[in-house]
């Protein structure tokens, strides 16, 4: 079978999935509902393994494959920027080349796993139909954004994962908590949205297409004639409305404030579409646009920048936060904002590979607090849990696999991807000391809040409530296969990356050269550094990853978890990081009541002025009408009135000799009849 | 010998007979009864001045009051027994819609 040619049925088996599940699922027992959702990402994964596979076989000039299924539509003509006209046509197609290879393998493998678990983690919920239709649409929308060819094809899996993510954030809609974290998701994102719609319009008036090979083409030839230039204000400007569309859906500064809050949904959603694969989209857009971003080294030393702070930023309220979903949400943030901290440097390779391992050890730490949460009847606090070590302990287990891999302990997957990424922003010529000593400390806080979680949920005295406490048990297989099969991911995806100081081949980085060619940009030489510098920085690192862990070891697990200390420990900062820098008053200060306040005042506008002209209009009509009414009555009727009563009156004495009896008027007509016989016969004379 | 003016006398006093029971009568009833003596007389007139004349044309005549004469009688007794179902009554002092 000759799946590069068969790509375009990938996205469409969660499709069928879909409307299986959306259409006929409540009549369907939830077994067949899970095996449809389950084995419609399982086609698919099959499908994608298949393509992957035979890409893999061609020569790596010829890794890009193109597969047309009809022009969507033909908007004529347009003048570009450069003077010529461009037809806007676009073509419903799809692109599979080592990028998106990559995004599929991913979004397909992980998502399978995680329909698994969904069957088992929500089986006792109600719309469990509903859950798996939404799952199934979302990987619809995943696939098309990272498979489509053209930029309009993305922003269909865009919007599209956006509307999934904002259905099952607020999938327990009767929760007003649940329902407001999923309208902040979605109005967030529309700032982004509308950053990356910008950016598509502008690659069209620039380049005259929008298909991601053409335009790719175009910067290479402009760029061979002269006609475009680095540090061009329309590729600086483009780079940055597309970073704007990314810092919305990767939840990077100033644009991250939802992600947090999408934690109101299940679990399973937290970890598919909040942590694997949908938040992730900005750094596969911003990669698939390397060729722009090349062009416009300041917009990347923005987007490194950005992605600097946003993970220092995260990471510093993660220290803190008592919920365990919300420390492993601001864990991804932070970690995004690792992946644009390598985009920005150009390590674009780097961040794609931070990317996969990240899939695999976050969807595992979120699906293991899933299993925790299940085990605890829905406790999410993790001063309420401790000691769970060994009453749970698959899940225990993989759960420190994945707390190693994030923290960087060398030999797990988290360790190869963070250290390149550090490495690069370290010996790049975008890069710069600074960006690196950002990214070691928080590789040290990432470690700290890691283990913090580890110990305040495993070891330690347990607080887990009385009630709660008998019923603690292990969750069912369907749960913890896939965590065991994830938790197996995150120690060995890190080695398809073993880089050149480790005697490794960097393999992961030659499979995507094809796509993150540099463009023939002079730029600043790129230093080297011996192997054994390399070795000394990565070891450094790793020193600050344990000595975040040794800290936490000190404070949760050899004195066991309280409160006061903890809040004491922090001192006058411990308010500040516990409500997330104040950022949410700060929005709600400047944007959300603003609006409110444009709200009340459109309102009253609308009661006083707008209201006030209808209700006026309407009193002078009823004034008119009042007026209209008296003269009605008592002139036209008067008149009437009149007539009526005089002609009634005047005839009175006629009206006496109409008596309507029968034999009257007979009488009369007998009378008459002799009188003319009378006068006929003696008249005449 | 009954002569032409025999038949006219009888024909007359029928005639008054009906006028005046048409004029006088109470009962409704009785006052159709007395307008269909009315129309014999006048067919006892057709009928002599027939002979008198010995022409057909005046017994063709009488034959068509007679035909018009029946329908006028179911004509008049429909109208008879709709006003006996709204008034209750027979009696036709008590029937004086004609008025104003």
């Amino acid at each position: 079978m000759n799946f590069l040619d068969l790509i375009w049925l990938i996205p469409l088996f969660p499709v069928v999935g879909f409307l299986v599940n959306g259409l006929i699922g409540k009549r369907l027992p939830k077994s067949v509902v899970g095996i449809i959702g389950a084995g419609a990402v399982l086609v698919s994964f099959i499908f994608s393994a298949g393509a992957v596979l035979q890409l893999a076989q061609l020569p790596a000039e010829e890794r890009s494959h193109t597969v047309r299924l009809y022009q969507w539509f033909d908007a004529g003509a347009a003048q570009t920027l450069g003077g010529q006209m461009a037809r806007f046509q676009v073509d419903f197609g799809f692109l599979l080349d080592p990028l998106s290879s990559v995004m599929i393998l991913v979004v397909t493998g992980i998502g399978f796993l995680i329909h698994v678990y969904s069957t088992g983690y929500m089986h006792e919920e109600d719309g469990f139909y509903r859950f798996f239709a939404y799952l199934n649409l979302f990987m619809f929308s995943m696939l098309t954004l990272v498979l489509g060819s053209n930029y309009l094809m993305m922003f269909i899996g865009w919007e599209g994962v956006g509307l999934c993510s904002y259905l099952l954030i607020g999938y327990y809609f009767h929760k007003k908590s649940a329902g407001d974290a999923a309208k902040k998701a979605f109005v967030v994102n529309r700032v982004g949205d509308w950053g990356l719609s910008i950016g598509i319009m502008l690659i069209f008036v620039s380049f005259g297409t929008i298909e991601f090979t053409a335009v790719g083409e175009a910067v290479r030839e402009g760029l061979a004639a002269g006609s475009f230039s680095v540090s061009d204000p329309l590729f600086i400007g483009i780079a940055l409305a597309l970073f704007v569309g990314a810092t919305g859906k990767s939840a990077q500064l100033p644009l991250y404030v939802w992600l947090p809050d999408a934690m109101e949904g299940p679990t399973p959603v937290s970890a598919l579409i909040h942590a694997a694969t949908m938040v992730t989209a900005g750094v596969y857009m911003v990669a698939r646009s390397n060729f722009i971003f090349q062009m416009a080294p300041e917009a990347m030393a923005v987007v490194a920048v950005i992605g600097a702070l946003t993970a220092l930023f995260a990471a510093s309220i993660g220290l803190v936060q008592n919920d365990i979903k919300r420390v492993l949400a601001y864990s991804t943030v932070s970690q995004l904002g690792y992946m644009f901290l390598a985009l920005g440097v150009g390590a674009f390779a780097a961040g794609v590979f931070h990317l996969m391992t990240h899939a695999f050890f976050k969807a595992l730490l979120f699906l293991g607090s899933g299993s925790v949460i299940h085990a605890m009847h829905h406790e999410q606090d993790m001063r309420k849990m401790g000691a769970l070590k060994n009453k749970i302990p698959i899940t225990f287990k993989t759960m420190a696999i994945g707390t190693l891999a994030i923290a960087g302990i060398p030999g797990l997957a988290g360790f190869f991807s963070k250290d390149e990424i550090l490495w690069k922003a370290f010996s790049n010529p975008q890069g710069h000391v600074i960006l690196w000593l950002l990214g070691v400390v928080v590789a040290g806080m990432t470690a700290f809040y890691m283990f913090r979680l580890l110990f305040m949920t495993f070891y330690g005295e347990s607080r887990v409530d009385h009630h709660v406490e008998h019923h603690i048990h292990e969750s069912p297989k369907s749960m913890t296969i896939p965590l065991m099969v994830l938790a197996a991911g995150s120690v060995v995806s890190g080695y398809l990356g073993i880089p050149l100081w480790l005697g490794g081949t960097n393999a992961f980085e030659h499979w995507l050269e094809p796509v993150f060619e540099p463009l023939p940009i002079t730029q600043a030489a790129i230093v080297e550094h011996s192997h054994a510098f390399e070795a000394g920085m990565a070891a450094l690192s790793v020193m600050v990853a344990l000595a975040g862990i040794y800290l936490a070891y000190r404070k949760y697990y050899k004195t066991s978890y309280r409160a006061e200390t903890e809040v004491a420990s922090y001192g006058a900062a411990y308010p500040v990081l516990q409500n997330k820098y104040y950022v949410d008053e700060l929005y709600d200060g400047l944007f959300v009541n603003r609006v409110k306040d444009a709200g009340v005042g459109l309102w009253k506008f609308d009661a006083k002025l707008v209201d006030g002209a209808v209700n006026g209009s309407a009193s002078l009509t009823v004034t008119g009408a009042n007026g209209s009414n008296w003269w009605d009555r008592w002139i036209v009727d008067g008149i009437v009135r009149f007539i009526g009563g005089f002609i009634k009156t005047a005839s009175w004495p006629i009206r006496l000799i109409e008596t309507g009896y029968t034999q009257n008027y007979a009488l009369v007509m007998v009378l008459g009849v002799l009188i003319i016989i009378g006068y006929a016969l003696w008249g005449g004379q | 010998m009954v002569a032409t003016h025999h038949y006219l006398f009888l024909a007359a006093a029928l005639f008054t007979i009906g006028v005046i029971g048409v004029l006088t009568r109470r009962n409704i009833m009785i006052v159709l009864m007395s307008i269909e003596l009315m129309m014999n007389a006048v067919n006892i007139n057709l009928i002599a001045f027939s002979n008198h004349l010995q022409q057909v044309n005046g017994q063709i005549f009488a034959i068509f009051v007679i035909t018009v004469a029946a329908a006028e009688a179911a004509v008049g007794l429909g109208i008879v027994i709709a006003m006996f179902k709204n008034k209750e009554t027979m009696n036709i002092n008590e029937i004086d819609l004609m008025k104003w």
